[in-house]
């Protein structure tokens, strides 16, 4: 009898050991002591894909937030309150997301979920964000989060169609129409290649071939020779890393010598030092964080891009991407919209950030309206190029 | 059938009911959601637990069969025939009460197929699928048999991966609710919580009885004879190859019912929850709960599951269900309940005095 | 297509065929000593890269690659102690879960140690563009140091197993472990070795091919599953059945790619594995006792 009563004892108090942290196992970073301010702190929370095939998005997105977070709270916060967020790491799963989305809105009732990272789990939670009359600031690409619009959806990466059509006007300039498209089969890689079959024809531009690779390939010369064999005048990989420096290497090493057109995935300097001489000269729309030092004085973004890519870079002793930018443009686009509707009610938040107009981010400059829960539009972007290794800014 | 065999189940409603009544004291039932996936994940978990433990068999790919059962689900109630309103066989179709009409969260009207259907459909497949696989694969043994399993499952993944119609890489969402009655509908929406936390609990119960019936019947006893000694076993007339094959695709069609209820639930799945490390998530609960104990794996697949799913395990989740595989292989290859400091606690849910 | 292109098609088929046949190659030697898949095979690779590529910021790369390998073949030898060693006598069932298991918990630890960035180790020869023409196709000169790098390490294993003390005694291990105990044959330390010779190969394969192919923390297990594949189809234990295998299936996955969507190079794998499972087990290459692997 006495052992099984210790038994059953034993039994439910590790039960417990384990459960309690799970009440309260989210990452707080709420800055706490002394301070002036007597109103609670505003709860926002975040799901990102820290570990698992997404981490290269997710990690430096949870970075950001952190970083963000902490100068906002440093600074005052906002309308005079602090800002508590709660990240969670969803490893890229939507069946984690939902859990955790829930978690966010009925739990800690969150005014505003920032991401996920990637659109698979964005559209899974959608409707939840939606019903939950919760703000979702996703940082996921897919163009069918923001369309069919849902009120309390946005999304803050640059459209995929507008890089499209920015790479075939560029083709169009230099003369190049008969291309060759290879993509991954994640979700950036289908809507990459659903976006350049549809605006190719209005740039006169053909697709002579479009193959799809698996994103964790570690070869593509059998793809890349098809292509050759098509006689291709210049080749646009949508992809994310790895595959971006593979492509680029591969081709150079079977000889096919024709322009190498990028997505806006090859936001980080680090996949042009794993391409090594065979970056050079690629050709890509992406935001302006990678050149933010050669920008112009009085470039409108130019103030923002310096301070968070030096600031990211002195704080986590890493290279900045274009990633890390989504986040902090969703964080950039809550605390203006907070400011704006001078209250942390939902509803009232989210008519603020729908009215928001010229808010500076790195992604671009954004202005929402009830039909754009994007806010970009081509200029976003600018065309950058690879130059001995480094970012450059694509002059014709 | 006596009385006697029932007391765990019986006791396990109770503490069904009595975690509810906390909840709702405690003003938290929002746990319900964690725990309402976690007992969906347990179908998976304890058809599995049939089949490695009982039938000895190892399973490297039952997520396919999860992804099997919900994928098919899905399409069906989502894949709008609207375009084809008019042509004869989707009229057939709607005259034979098959279809239904409704309008999903942006206002499209979508004709698609009736949840019940789709559930049939998904369950039929998943048995033909099982039976197809089965038949050469389960005369495999070891490694052998392990590989091919894992075949399986990578076979099922590349499918949903690349298939247009299937979502690929961000599968499927907006998969309506299924309602079973007015009133009653598998949702995941906050207003069903306990509605549904009861329809997921009532799903285990029916298979853990199940499963409990088929154990201690003489199909049980001969899973238990083929896993000890399968020569010996065949010798003595049992037909190993009946036996082993349906068994397999009895833990497969548990797998698929997760599978379908889980999509509704969620309202949306992806290729994520076919992906070997779910597969091997599955083996890691049933191996923690103890091969051959169906209540220890069910008990471990809510648990690991619930932390899980909460993020308790931050960025080490999958590195917890890898050590939990080694640590369970070294220490407790029985499980985690026949350890001899836990026997005592075993003793409650069996039959026997001393566990 | 032309010749050029063919030809082309085959140096790519080549190139991941041989990386698939050093996998496979090392499986069979542990599979060969232990009856054991070591399912974790896939990572000593990473590891060997991963570990080679920190080094190489500090040291010239061949000494990179030599403490690579070094610590590789350690940590090989500790598993094997520590994992594999106290459950020698379990079943096949319970020695697959933990090399699964090890598989994953290594990878974790490379998370956390390395974190998730894609590197490589810097190209042996020449550059990430340096391209050499033969028969009118064009590689990359690390190709050839794949290639040659595997070609070396199969004859030497072929040679230490056939005409040494050492390697014979494990093989004797594998046929029969309490004869070649009564032999005098350490069976256990026989065991580890080959864990560390495993690892240890598997450790220049991974610097040899990270150039080629990035190193990424998570490229272990697609390599393990392409490498049974092809251990399976050449027959488990058969070194030189591996590496036809490997080349067939990399050719096979070539032609796929040349004539159909590259979308299904990867399903073309599976199911040659499970063709194989189902009607011929032993594998291609290999005569074999078909009988012990099935029932009825």
């Amino acid at each position: 009898m006495k052992t099984r009563f210790a038994a059953i004892l034993s039994i439910l108090i590790v039960a417990l050991v384990l459960i309690a942290p799970g009440c309260k196992e989210s990452d707080d970073t709420s800055e706490g002591g002394a301070s002036a301010v007597d109103k609670p702190p505003i709860k926002v929370g975040a799901i990102f894909a820290i570990t698992g095939p997404a981490s290269f998005l997710g990690a430096p997105e949870a970075k950001t937030v952190e970083m963000f977070v902490e100068k906002l709270n440093e600074a005052g916060g906002v309308n005079g309150r602090k800002i508590e967020v709660l990240i969670k790491d969803s490893g890229a799963r939507p069946e984690n997301a939902i859990s955790m989305a829930k978690q966010l809105i009925d739990e800690e009732k969150v005014l505003a979920i920032l991401g996920p990272s990637t659109s698979g789990e964005t559209m899974a939670i959608k409707n939840i964000c939606q019903e939950g009359s919760t703000i979702l600031l996703s940082c996921a690409a897919a163009e069918s989060i923001v369309d069919p619009v849902a009120s309390y959806v946005f999304k803050t990466p640059q459209k995929d169609s507008d890089a499209a059509r920015r790479i075939f006007q560029t083709m169009k300039d230099m003369g190049v129409s008969k291309i060759g498209v290879v993509t991954s089969n994640d979700g950036f890689g289908m809507a990459g290649a659903g976006q350049l079959a549809k605006y190719a024809p209005e740039y006169g531009a053909t697709i002579a071939i479009s193959e799809t690779y698996d994103k964790a390939e570690t070869d593509l010369t059998g793809v890349l020779t098809k292509l050759k064999g098509e006689d291709v005048q210049g080749v646009v990989n949508w992809s994310i890393v790895p595959a971006q420096s593979l492509v680029a290497k591969n081709m150079k090493q079977i000889g096919l010598d024709v322009p190498l057109f990028q997505s806006h995935g090859f936001g980080n300097i680090k996949y042009v030092e794993a391409g090594g001489e065979a970056a050079n000269g690629t050709i890509f729309p992406c935001g302006r964080l990678l050149v933010a030092d050669v920008l112009p004085e009085g470039h409108p973004q130019k103030d923002v891009l310096v301070q968070y890519k030096s600031g990211y870079e002195s704080r986590y002793n890493e290279d900045a991407s274009t990633f890390g930018g989504h986040a902090y443009d969703a964080m950039v686009i809550l605390v203006e919209g907070i400011k704006k509707a001078g209250s942390v009610e939902t509803a009232k938040v989210r008519d603020a950030i729908e009215t928001l107009q010229g808010v500076v981010g790195t992604g671009g400059v954004f202005s929402f309206s009830a039909q754009d829960h994007n806010g970009l539009d081509q200029n976003a972007f600018e065309m950058l190029t690879v130059k001995d290794g480094k970012f450059a800014v694509y002059q014709k | 059938m006596r009385l006697r065999t029932y007391y765990p189940v019986i006791a396990g409603m109770a503490l069904i009911v009595l975690l509810h009544v906390v909840l709702r004291v405690a003003d938290a039932t929002y746990y319900m959601t964690q725990i309402t996936m976690s007992a969906y994940y347990a179908l998976v978990v304890i058809g599995l637990c049939l089949l490695m433990g009982y039938a000895g068999q190892i399973s490297l790919g039952h997520a396919g069969f999860f992804a099997i059962g919900g994928y098919t689900s899905a399409v069906m109630t989502t894949y709008n025939l609207s375009p084809w309103s008019d042509s004869s066989w989707v009229g057939g179709l709607d005259s034979l009460g098959l279809l239904v009409r409704w309008e999903d969260l942006y206002g499209t009207e979508i004709l698609s197929f009736s949840p019940w259907v789709a559930f049939g459909t998904a369950i039929l497949l998943t048995g033909i699928i099982a039976l197809i696989i089965g038949m050469p694969v389960i005369r495999l043994k070891g490694h052998y048999l392990a590989m091919a399993t894992l075949g399986f499952g990578l076979i099922v993944y590349r499918v949903a991966l690349g298939t247009p119609i299937l979502g690929r890489a961000d599968g499927i969402s907006n998969v309506p609710p299924f309602r079973f009655i007015d009133g009653l509908q598998v949702n995941g929406r906050a207003p069903f919580r306990v509605q549904n936390y009861y329809i997921a609990w009532t799903a285990v119960i029916v298979a853990m009885v199940l499963s409990l019936n088929l154990v201690r019947s003489r199909v049980g006893r001969a899973l238990r004879s083929i896993h000890e000694n399968e020569e010996a076993a065949h010798s003595l007339g049992v037909n190993t190859y009946r036996y082993k094959l349906g068994t397999f695709i009895l833990s497969a069609l548990f797998a698929a019912m997760g599978g379908v209820l889980l999509t509704h639930y969620n309202g949306s799945i992806g290729p994520s929850e076919v992906t070997v490390m779910k597969s091997v998530r599955y083996v890691a609960i049933v191996a923690v709960g103890g091969m051959a104990n169906l209540w220890g794996a069910l008990i471990m697949g809510i648990l690991l599951n619930f932390l899980s799913l909460r993020g308790v395990f931050g960025t080490f989740d999958d590195a917890v269900f890898g050590g939990i595989l080694i640590a369970m292989m070294l220490f407790a290859p029985q499980g985690l309940l026949r350890v001899p400091e836990l026997r005592a606690f075993s003793a409650l849910l069996s039959r026997r005095s001393h566990g | 297509m032309n010749f050029a292109q063919v030809v082309q098609y085959a140096f790519s088929g080549i190139t991941v065929g041989s990386i698939y046949a050093i996998v496979a190659v090392g499986f069979n030697i542990i599979y060969n000593t232990t009856g054991i898949i070591n399912f974790a095979q896939g990572e000593f690779l990473i590891i060997g890269a991963m570990t080679a590529i920190s080094v190489s910021r500090i040291a010239p790369l061949p000494v990179a690659i030599l403490v690579a390998v070094v610590v590789t073949t350690a940590l090989g030898g500790l598993i094997e102690f520590v994992f594999i060693r106290p459950v020698k006598k379990a079943s096949v069932l319970r020695l697959i879960i933990i090399t699964i298991g090890l598989s994953i918990l290594i990878r974790e630890a490379m998370l956390h140690i390395w974190d998730e960035q894609v590197r490589s180790l810097p190209y042996f020869t020449g550059t990430a563009v340096s391209s050499l023409t033969i028969l009118g196709a064009h590689i990359s000169p690390q190709v050839l140091w794949v290639l040659g790098a595997s070609a070396v390490i199969v004859a030497a294993l072929t040679l230490f197993f056939r005409y040494t003390l050492m390697g014979r005694a494990m093989r004797a291990c594998a046929d029969d472990s309490m004869a070649a105990r009564l032999c005098g044959v350490n069976d256990r330390w026989m065991v580890t070795l080959s864990f560390m010779l495993s690892a240890g190969i598997g450790a220049l394969a991974g610097c040899v091919i990270s150039p080629v192919t990035q190193t990424q923390y998570d490229m272990g297990a697609p390599l393990a599953i392409k490498g049974f594949t092809v251990a399976i189809v050449g027959g488990l234990g058969n070194s030189m059945g591996a590496v036809a295998a490997g080349l067939f299936l990399g050719l096979l996955e070539a032609l796929v790619v040349s004539q159909f969507a590259a979308a299904y190079k990867d399903v073309v794998a599976i199911i040659v594995l499970l063709l194989i499972l189902v009607f011929r087990p032993s594998g291609l290459f290999t005569r074999g006792d078909v009988s012990a692997l099935r029932t009825a």
